[in-house]
């Protein structure tokens, strides 16, 4: 066996950092939840901290590319897929406490609710496409895909713009905080959108 | 507990004592209304109602031991209290704890954190609009006439939340009888306390402030509608609305209007605060209804804090008996 080099143990001691980080809210719910921690009404407390959790690392998955063009960190897009499949992982978390803890399986209160409200319809929408972005982030179905895999993928930004959209109707008054996440993706987006490093750089297969 | 029903066990019955503190501002009211009626004879109805009130048993004295430490040897007194449906009390910690007041930020545990900036004494409500005796009235002489009941009623949010809740207060219906309102009456506008610095939630323009409610004049005069004082015995903390709030059990919580300074008797719909903020999800009347949605998300059913399951939402929160005559031939869907 080789020995692991410098850089690559500092990739791997970052990844794990990252791992304990994404994976840190979720145990702090979890300590939460069984130590009745969570407050007069613990399943809406759940509900709002995935779905913060989801949108944030979301938001924060796609400040990864213009981030590492700007600081010059080509290296940080191994990062990317792992932010993204968290965002993923949280999204589940809030669809499944919405389904499970929240509903409780009233099947037709939920298809109501996808079908007639359009803050629902939407996050439901969003969490299809981060379904199957997750499912094809492989490197299998990478390859499978090939230049398609890109296209695909830029639905990360539907995604997220319909997360905001989804969090900005779901408030009754207190609108600061959803635009808060919505004008971080939008400009996002005008960034990826104009892209000035595509045009000097030829773009990775 | 439903009220006003002669044969129902009155909540003072259940209620195993009448709390200490709450017993102790009872007995100032009855004394100030004694003198004040003693001063003025004119002012019979006060009078009789001082008299009502000391017809009344005497509360059982609580031990001294009972009324000291902290919220706990208070909420004990109220352990096992059932409403009517046989529905728990919520407990002391969460009605407290767990509310919207947007005046001190909208977060649901904000106001418990952010209202001790709010002074509640002294406090002033000015009773003013159609009515034949307009004035400005010390918290204390508004009070004063008034016996002091404990009503256990559902708070059902517009958010499909919901709680039972000990509250102790005077009936509107009583309050307004005292003001006289002309025969141009038709509705009743309550304002709640606009200072920023004490309401640190309105130096952020979230609703058009001070908030405003507003009831039709035979709505405020239903027995169920209540001004409160106290809950679970004690003084409204501040969070909930002290000192004075209303409580209008069959409509959406954000009826039931907190800290108020002022009570106008209109001839026309007051714009209400919510209404006035999004029209389309809320409307003046604001009556519970599990058929008609809140266009956002479904009324059918709620979350009582403290369950796992939704449970069914009754129609009115479960007061149609005492209220439904109230909108006889209108249309609820129209009327939201």
């Amino acid at each position: 066996m080789v020995r692991a080099n410098p850089a690559r143990r500092r990739r791997v001691a970052s990844k794990v950092v990252l791992w304990v980080l994404c994976l840190g809210p979720a145990l702090w719910l979890g300590f939460g939840a069984a130590t009745d921690g969570l407050g007069a009404n613990p399943i809406e407390e759940i509900t709002h901290r995935t779905g913060w959790w989801a949108l944030f690392l979301l938001t924060i998955t796609l400040a990864i590319t213009p981030v590492r063009r700007l600081a010059g960190r080509p290296g940080w897009v191994r990062y990317r897929r792992l932010l993204g499949l968290f965002a993923f992982f949280y999204a589940t978390l809030h669809f499944l406490t919405y389904l499970v803890l929240d509903q409780f399986f009233g099947w037709s209160y939920i298809v109501e609710d996808i079908a007639e409200r359009p803050f629902i319809t939407v996050g439901f929408a969003a969490w299809l496409m981060l379904l199957a972005l997750a499912v094809t982030s492989t490197t299998g179905w990478i390859r499978r895909l090939r230049k398609y895999w890109q296209r695909l993928h830029r639905l990360v930004y539907v995604a997220a713009l319909a997360g905001g959209v989804h969090f900005l109707w779901k408030v009754k008054a207190d609108t600061r905080e959803p635009l808060v996440f919505l004008s971080a993706i939008v400009v996002l987006i005008i960034v990826r959108v104009w892209a000035p490093w595509t045009r000097r750089a030829p773009r990775p297969q | 507990m439903l009220i006003r029903r002669p044969d129902d066990i009155r909540p003072s019955e259940v209620t195993p004592y009448r709390v200490y503190m709450n017993r102790r501002h009872f007995i100032g009211r009855s004394a100030k209304a004694a003198a004040a009626a003693a001063l003025v004879p004119g002012l019979l109805s006060a009078c009789d109602e001082t008299e009502r009130m000391e017809a009344r048993p005497a509360p059982p004295a609580v031990p001294e031991s009972a009324t000291k430490g902290g919220p706990n040897s208070q909420e004990r007194s109220w352990e096992g209290v059932r409403s009517e449906l046989d529905e728990p009390l919520t407990p002391y910690d969460d009605v407290t704890g767990y509310n919207n007041f947007y005046e001190f930020g909208t977060g649901k545990e904000d106001p418990a954190r952010n209202a001790h900036t709010l002074v509640t004494r002294p406090w002033t409500v000015e009773v003013t609009g159609e009515v034949a005796r307009p004035a400005v009235y010390d918290l204390d002489d508004f009070l004063a006439p008034h016996a002091p009941e404990d009503r256990i009623y559902r708070l059902r949010c517009v958010e499909a939340w919901s709680m039972v809740i000990p509250w102790t207060g005077i009936a509107l219906a009583d309050v307004i009888r005292r003001f006289e309102p002309t025969s141009k009456a038709r509705f009743v506008e309550f304002t709640t306390l606009k200072d920023p610095e004490q309401m640190p939630g309105q130096r952020r323009r979230v609703l058009d402030w001070p908030y405003v409610e507003g009831l039709r004049l035979d709505e405020a005069m239903n027995p169920l509608t209540l001004l409160a004082t106290g809950v679970y015995g004690r003084d409204l903390p501040n969070q909930n609305g002290a000192p004075l709030r209303l409580v209008v059990p069959w409509k959406y919580g954000f009826k039931s209007i907190k800290s108020i300074v002022k009570i106008r008797f209109v001839e026309e719909m007051p714009e209400t605060s919510w209404a006035v903020s999004a029209p389309s999800e809320y409307g003046f009347y604001a009556n519970v209804n599990p058929e008609v949605d809140h266009p956002r998300w479904s009324q059918a059913r709620e979350r009582r804090l403290g369950e796992f399951r939704r449970r069914p939402t009754l129609a009115f929160n479960g007061y149609s008996d005492q209220v439904a005559d109230l909108y006889a031939g209108m249309d609820l869907r129209r009327w939201y």
